[in-house]
């Protein structure tokens, strides 16, 4: 017992080591994503900007990310990564690989989310007349709010996971906690204390999101 | 007010070519209500969906308002289309805004001043009597209320036109009565031309000053709703109108019709409000040896006039029956022969 009180701040440490990693993370990954997610709705078929060439690029450059498991991914882009922060260890160098695996999933989550806005009322308004850029942000984006929030809740905590494996890459958090004291040193104590943090931070995630989904849904 | 000259749409399905419209030509006036009835698949919507160009016709030219509307670039047709109002069968409401607000983002969109948007949205709420559902939200209401918010956004950018996608068929009888009775009245108030798509009659009936009946892709018949009733060529349109004057003789009738002699026939007389029937039909007795017998009898007003459907059986002498029949015709609006050898139609 005493000795877990002593662990305290390291169990701090870690949990602010996660927040910045996927805070940073989601951050840019959705400021990424949402315009792609954008993207690959109004690109279809019979939407508004139709562009085949842009879809089918888009649509087999997220699959092909997508595809790739997290740890494989954060090796296989390590140059880029050393190009874009010059290094690729410590929590810079796990934020681009975690944006690279993120973006393309927010956008894909988005993609389902503006999809489920009701093709007759983007078609009303552009028989009234509104311009494509007015249905996009002011329809489409304000009629998905619910599914946005949903979609980004899915995102985080799939970051927390991915972010668990950076610790691989030394970029410290909980999971390299877990990893460092439960894998290599056998202490079950961490390892458990660990499990229920995370266990209890994607409770709350979840919740948060549910909630303001449910706020936004006016509807049904 | 909208010409539609000889539209052909035709959409690809996977590698089949699905023809949805054949050449259809429509003239809409200012003012009119014009109905366009067909069942399931006929290309009702597609049509009208020409109108402000939500489907571009394969071919054919489509003049709205003395505008070429398919020579119109991007920003020309989206103002264009301003002056076109559209509801829906489904209301196609914002779910994530109130009443208002409904009523209101188009006329933000268009940069109107927010005391002008205030005024205007109350104006129309008021209008499609909503003035108390301002705040709430379209789950919270009922479907004709929900198509009432359709009707005032519709109605905000002031078109000239209004176009009705089965804006009553997700609705109850006596809902769809009241929104046609609303329908009407901004028809009357704001001499607005109207086209609406329907698969029922009884709307038809009510509002419309014309109609267009269409099948596999073409209008079979159109005409005044009037001279529809009263005279129908096609049988499709035959079919309709029975759903309003059900007037089907039962086949026993018929037989024993067959037997009162060669030159008995079934007459469908279709006589207006303003014909007195009671001296023709008297007449008809006293000046010719024939007998006649009512076998179906049912008056009706379409949009306020009174239109009467008689069956009447007609037996005597072949040429007493003649000339009875072109007595007839001279007298009242219509007369069809329904059956010449007793046949059932
Ligand atoms: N986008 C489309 N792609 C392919 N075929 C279509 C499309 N839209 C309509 N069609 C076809 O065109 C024909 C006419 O359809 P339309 O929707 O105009 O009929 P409708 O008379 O409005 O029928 P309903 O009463 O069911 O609404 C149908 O055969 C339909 O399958
Ligand atoms: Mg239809």
């Amino acid at each position: 017992m005493e000795r877990l009180a002593e662990m305290i701040p390291v169990f701090g440490q870690s949990l602010q080591e996660t927040i910045i990693m996927v805070g940073f993370s989601l951050v840019i990954a959705t400021l990424v994503g949402i315009p792609l997610g954008i993207l690959l709705v109004i690109t279809q078929g019979n939407h508004l900007f139709p562009n085949k060439w842009i879809y089918h690029t888009l649509n087999t450059i997220i699959n092909v990310v997508r595809s790739l498991p997290f740890i494989i991914l954060m090796v296989a882009i390590i140059p880029f990564t050393e190009l874009i922060v010059g290094t690729s260890i410590g929590i810079e160098g796990a934020i681009v690989p975690l944006i690279v695996y993120t973006a393309p999933y927010i956008s894909r989550l988005m993609e389902t989310a503006l999809h489920d806005v009701d093709r007759g009322v983007i078609e009303a308004y552009q028989a009234m007349g509104a311009s494509r850029t007015q249905i996009i942000f002011r329809i489409m984006l304000r009629e998905a709010r619910p599914g946005i929030v949903l979609c980004l809740t899915i995102a985080t905590i799939g970051l927390i996971g991915a972010t668990a494996m950076a610790g691989a890459v030394g970029a410290g958090g909980l999971g390299d906690l877990a990893l460092r004291y439960g894998y290599q040193s056998w202490d079950i104590e961490v390892m458990v204390i660990t499990v229920v943090i995370l266990v209890v931070l994607v409770q709350l995630i979840q919740s948060l999101g549910n909630w303001a989904a449910r706020k936004l849904k006016k509807s049904s | 007010m909208i010409q539609l000259t000889d539209i052909h749409k035709s959409y690809t399905v996977g590698n089949k070519q699905v023809q949805a419209l054949k050449g259809v030509t429509l003239n809409v006036e200012k003012g009119q209500i014009f109905g366009v009835i067909g069942f399931s698949g006929a290309g009702k919507s597609t049509l009208l969906r020409t109108i402000n160009l939500l489907e571009k016709p394969t071919s054919g030219s489509v003049v709205v308002n003395g505008q070429n509307m398919l020579s119109l670039k991007e920003k020309d047709l989206r103002n264009a289309r301003k002056k076109i109002g559209i509801i829906f069968q489904h209301f196609n409401l914002l779910s994530s805004y109130n009443v208002f607000d409904n009523v209101a983002e188009i006329l933000r969109m268009n940069r109107v001043p927010k005391d002008v948007i205030k005024k205007k949205v109350e104006d129309l709420l008021r209008l499609v009597g909503l003035e108390d559902k301002a705040n709430s939200y379209p789950s919270q209401l009922s479907g004709g209320q929900k198509q009432r918010v359709g009707i005032a956004r519709a109605l905000a950018t002031d078109p000239e036109i209004l176009l009705c996608d089965e804006a009553t068929s997700a609705l109850d009888p006596q809902t769809t009565e009241s929104i046609l009775e609303l329908l009407l009245d901004i028809n009357r108030k704001f001499n607005l031309t109207i086209v609406l798509i329907t698969h029922e009659m009884q709307v038809i009936k009510k509002i419309c000053d014309n109609v267009a009946i269409m099948e596999n892709g073409v209008v079979i018949e159109q005409g005044s709703v009037l001279d529809i009733f009263s005279n129908p060529q096609q049988q499709t349109t035959k079919n309709f109108i029975k759903t309003i004057f059900d007037d089907n003789v039962p086949s026993e009738i018929v037989d024993n019709i067959k037997q009162s002699g060669p030159a008995a026939k079934i007459l469908r007389v279709a006589f207006r409000g303003d014909a007195a029937l009671d001296p023709v039909l008297g007449t008809l007795s006293a000046r010719f040896p024939v007998s006649t017998n009512l076998l179906y009898g049912s008056i009706t007003s379409i949009k306020g006039t009174a239109l009467g459907i008689l069956l009447l059986h007609i037996s005597g002498e072949e040429k007493d029956v003649e000339a009875g029949i072109q007595f007839l015709r001279d007298s009242v609006y219509n007369v069809d022969i329904v059956s010449r050898e007793g046949g059932s139609n």
